[in-house]
């Protein structure tokens, strides 16, 4: 029933949450905490026993890269790739940067002074 | 000091910037008139929350929708690559502005000379979460023209939030809002040499 379903995403009906990935027949989660802005670089060009979809993440991610362009150029949902990307890491086959520094704390005036003049010569 | 011995390292660092406002208000095209990529969009997926469920093994399909966000970028310099995050149209995707929101430098918010109100729940979001932000008046063309004080009257603003008429296609335009945006961040951090306020 559309009007039902149309309810199930109304504040007032609750909250909404993220569901778990379900990647590769399981149930996993990112146990890394990555943000949207966090970088990435993969530390290999291939791995051998890889998901056809966390290959495609490895070959992205060659630069360093942010998790939300990771998941627009493999075309996934965000929280998909951050399951992928969070297994890459723990198998050492990426690194990533947290973007702790930001959120956890006041960008330094350094920096905000930097995007203010960048943002001038653009 | 890191000096990273692996042969890659990750010594960039990121910082966004959220654009918000209601729906159709022009936040996509102001992304995309600064961006150096087109605006790349992602989707994230959304399903039901049901209260009490303790088993998350089980693949049962709720009703999953997807929320899209859009974003651009804009390397400031090899060391710090800014991101603009547009916001989803849909209020009730509260949780996505959460995130969007969560260690931004600031934010946007993209007023509709047509429907002023439909940015009402972003000025109030920003103001909640105490994170400074300016209001960029977007000026369409078949709108009733408001000055800066109508709309700053209209909003209810703290008289220390900029509020400037934009064009979200111009590039300068967009420039502009994000100056004073930055001069706005940089002064309520407290710190010198950024003009003040508006
Ligand atoms: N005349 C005029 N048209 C504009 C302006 N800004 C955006 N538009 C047009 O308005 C329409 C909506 O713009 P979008 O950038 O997609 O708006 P949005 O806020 O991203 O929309 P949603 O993501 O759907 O909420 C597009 O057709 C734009 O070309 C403006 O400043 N002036
Ligand atoms: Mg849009």
């Amino acid at each position: 029933m559309t009007a039902d379903q149309e309810a199930w995403f109304d504040d007032a009906a609750g909250p909404l949450v993220r569901p778990y990935a379900v990647t590769g027949g399981r149930t996993r989660s990112d146990t890394i905490g990555l943000d949207l802005i966090t970088l990435v670089v993969a530390v290999r060009e291939h791995a051998d026993h890889l998901e056809p979809e966390s290959l495609r993440i490895l070959q992205v991610s060659q630069k360093p890269i942010s998790v939300v362009e990771v998941a627009a150029a493999v075309n996934l949902p965000l929280q998909v790739v951050k399951v992928l990307l969070s297994d890459l890491i723990t198998q050492n086959l990426m690194i990533y940067r947290s973007a702790m520094q930001t959120t956890t704390q006041a960008p330094s005036p350094h920096v905000l002074q930097a995007v203010l003049d960048g943002i001038r010569k653009l | 000091m890191e000096s990273g011995n692996s042969e890659r390292n990750v010594s960039a660092a990121a910082v966004k910037i959220v654009i918000a406002g209601g729906f159709g208000v022009g936040k996509t095209t102001m992304v995309g008139s600064v961006s150096e990529v087109p605006p790349l969009r992602t989707e994230e997926l959304i399903t039901e929350a049901s209260a009490g469920v303790d088993d998350l093994s089980g693949v049962e399909s709720k009703h999953t929708t997807t929320v899209a966000l859009d974003f651009g970028r804009i390397t400031i310099n090899p060391q710090l690559i800014l991101y603009l995050f547009g916001t989803p149209g849909q209020d009730r995707f509260w949780f996505m502005w959460d995130e969007l929101a969560r260690g931004a430098l600031g934010a946007v918010v993209l007023a509709d000379t047509r429907r002023l109100d439909s940015c009402f729940p972003a000025v109030d979001f920003f103001e909640r979460r105490g994170l400074p932000f300016v209001v960029g008046v977007n000026c369409f063309d078949d709108a009733y023209h408001y000055t800066v004080d109508e709309v700053r009257m209209a909003l209810d603003l703290d008289p220390s939030v900029p509020v400037l008429l934009c064009d979200a296609r111009g590039r300068e335009s967009t420039k502009q809002v994000l100056i004073t945006l930055m001069q706005h961040v940089m002064s309520r951090a407290g710190l010198t040499g950024a003009a003040s306020g508006r």
